[in-house]
């Protein structure tokens, strides 16, 4: 697989960034050297391996059921771009 | 005399006791010394004298109390921008959290509050986390303390240089791929990635989930041992966090005794350096001298251990980045009209080039048609680097190895071309993708006056047992008692 086959405009807005025209020329041959790099892994033996996701042997972790401590509105708002009414602002969604 | 900036936190820690120094005196030593050498360092951020000065006054009063609350009591620390301490600025050095500020603290910082330690302020660091040199930095590039034209190492860059230029006697950092051990080797001082789980990731804002630990650097391995007892244990807020037994660290730090060391033939072999592969060669004969057995293994997939680390970090990047969208927090773009434009837009302008590359590169192996092709097929071969682990350590105790492959690189050197900027990890990045617990220390100079990185791989949570033999060779050198000569 190379980056001629890479529709960079497409990965760009799956993962929501704008792009500029330089990056979309810069790109597609930096991701191409990336991909040509890790396309050695389908030299190594993979037939009956099982994926590892975590190194650790625990699953099904869950917290205590009780409440704890929570954000006061202010503290929760604190960083928001634009807020209005205690509330974080938004342009309209549904007309 | 030796300037009291560069003694190690153990010795501080003897001179508040004895009343010959204040909290407060050093650390107004600390921030003079940040004053005069970090313009030309880079490696703060932001500071909070106030805030420090407040810490340490209330430190010696707890003193003159005898009420001191932990190990590190009136000791101060740095903190790399990527742990949140609440009231403080928590950039990632990424524009996209130019603004921000923390509304919580992250559980390290409330261990390290617990301890008495004196938050001095915040380290520079490759965007996210993301690289190996801190030219990443969306706000200013740090410099090696022991030459200002080459790079302090990264992703813990300012971490690494506030340590090694004297600015803090200790700093945490995190470690995903290399970026504590790494930084470390660099600039010629003690750094730990622990055992994955070992320390909570409570606050640690996240590039791989799977693979970041948080960890100490310091002058020396004690202070290592000092700064990892405040840090380790049980944290019911992460769920990855292990209830493991913490031992005493620096107790057991003298109590090391000869065990068989492995000596990885694959990390010999990739573009080293031959003063970098002497030195090694050196420690290899001294650890020999003194009655430990040295053993040839293989780890036969270290080959892969980069690009399966380039997936795994990515496919984990792409997902964990994708929370700052300009809507709850981080910078939204004035230019924005619609609320989808808020994500573009937002994103688009404030993320750095090699975070966008990223997420992208991140997006495209999780992306359907791509999945089984690239990231489950990376998770499997993740699975043999960790088997080529355990069979090693049915045989070894500890693995030694070179932490870089050559010494500090200069600016600008690598900058461009990222994939020789990744390679530079490839013999960091097996030892998260395996969760094991790994140290770098100086144990030698480049005819340049660059230093050169040992690192010890353990068995998981074996923490004591990498320090302790680590112990053996910095007391029996001088490398930990080198300092730069900036002014």
């Amino acid at each position: 697989m190379t980056a001629e086959h890479i529709n960079i405009d497409h990965i760009a807005m799956l993962c929501r960034i704008a792009i500029s025209d330089e990056e979309r020329r810069t790109l597609p041959k930096q991701i191409d050297t990336m991909l040509a790099h890790i396309q050695q892994l389908e030299e190594v033996d993979i037939r009956d391996v099982k994926p590892t996701l975590h190194t650790l042997e625990i699953s099904n972790v869950l917290r205590s059921d009780k409440p704890g401590e929570n954000f006061s509105v202010e503290t929760a708002l604190m960083n928001a771009p634009e807020q209005k009414n205690n509330q974080i602002t938004v342009p309209r969604i549904v007309e | 005399m030796e300037e009291l900036f560069f003694k190690s936190a153990e010795d501080l820690l003897q001179m508040l006791a004895k009343k010959s120094l204040s909290s407060v005196e050093l650390t107004q030593i600390f921030l003079k010394r940040i004053k005069a050498v970090d313009p030309k360092i880079q490696a703060f951020l932001s500071l909070d004298e106030e805030r420090s000065l407040q810490q340490a006054k209330a430190s010696d009063e707890r003193r003159a109390k005898g009420k001191l609350l932990g190990l590190l009591d009136g000791i101060p620390v740095g903190m790399k921008d990527v742990i949140a301490e609440k009231g403080q600025p928590l950039t990632c050095a990424s524009k996209i959290l130019e603004h921000y500020i923390s509304p919580y603290d992250a559980t390290v910082t409330e261990s390290l509050y617990r301890s008495g330690a004196i938050l001095m302020g915040r380290l520079n660091l490759d965007e996210f986390a993301m690289g190996s040199s801190t030219e990443n930095s969306a706000y200013q590039k740090t410099h090696n303390p022991w030459n200002l034209a080459y790079i302090p190492g990264g992703s813990s860059g300012g971490s690494a240089a506030a340590v090694c230029a004297g600015e803090v006697p200790l700093a945490l950092g995190s470690d995903t791929g290399g970026s504590i051990r790494q930084p470390a080797a660099c600039c010629g001082i003690a750094g730990l990635k622990p055992t994955y789980g070992l320390v909570s990731r409570y606050g640690l804002s996240a590039l791989a989930s799977s693979l970041d630990q948080i960890g100490p650097f310091a002058r020396n391995v004690t202070d290592l041992g000092l700064l990892l007892q405040v840090i380790a244990g049980y944290d019911e807020r992460d769920s990855t966090s292990c209830n493991a037994e913490i031992p005493n660290y620096n107790q057991l730090l003298k109590k090391q005794q000869p065990c068989r060391i492995g000596i990885p033939k694959e990390y010999f072999s990739e573009g080293i350096d031959l003063e970098v592969r002497q030195a090694i060669e050196n420690v290899i004969k001294f650890y020999e001298k003194n009655g430990y057995s040295t053993v040839d293994i293989s780890l036969p997939h270290t080959h892969y251990a980069i690009p399966v680390y380039h997936v795994i970090m990515m496919a984990e990047a792409s997902s964990n980045l994708a929370r700052f969208d300009g809507i709850r927090y981080s910078h939204r773009s004035p230019k924005a009209t619609n609320a989808t434009d808020i994500y573009f837009k937002s994103r688009g302008e404030s993320f750095g080039s090699e975070v966008k590359r990223r997420i992208i590169l991140g997006t495209y192996v999780l992306s359907s048609n791509h999945l089984e092709a690239y990231y489950v097929r990376a998770q499997k071969v993740r699975t043999r680097i960790c088997e080529d682990f355990a069979k090693a350590f049915e045989t070894v105790d500890v693995i030694l190895s070179p932490t870089t492959p050559t010494t500090a690189f200069k600016l600008g050197e690598k900058i461009n071309d990222p994939l020789q900027m990744y390679l530079s990890d490839i013999c960091t990045v097996s030892v998260n993708l395996s969760g094991l617990p790994a140290l770098s220390i100086p144990c030698g100079f480049s005819k340049a006056g660059l230093p050169i990185g040992l690192q010890f791989i353990g068995k998981a949570f074996h923490e004591s047992e990498l320090m302790s033999i680590a112990y053996l060779f910095e007391k029996a050198h001088d490398f930990a008692l080198r300092f730069p000569s900036i002014t």
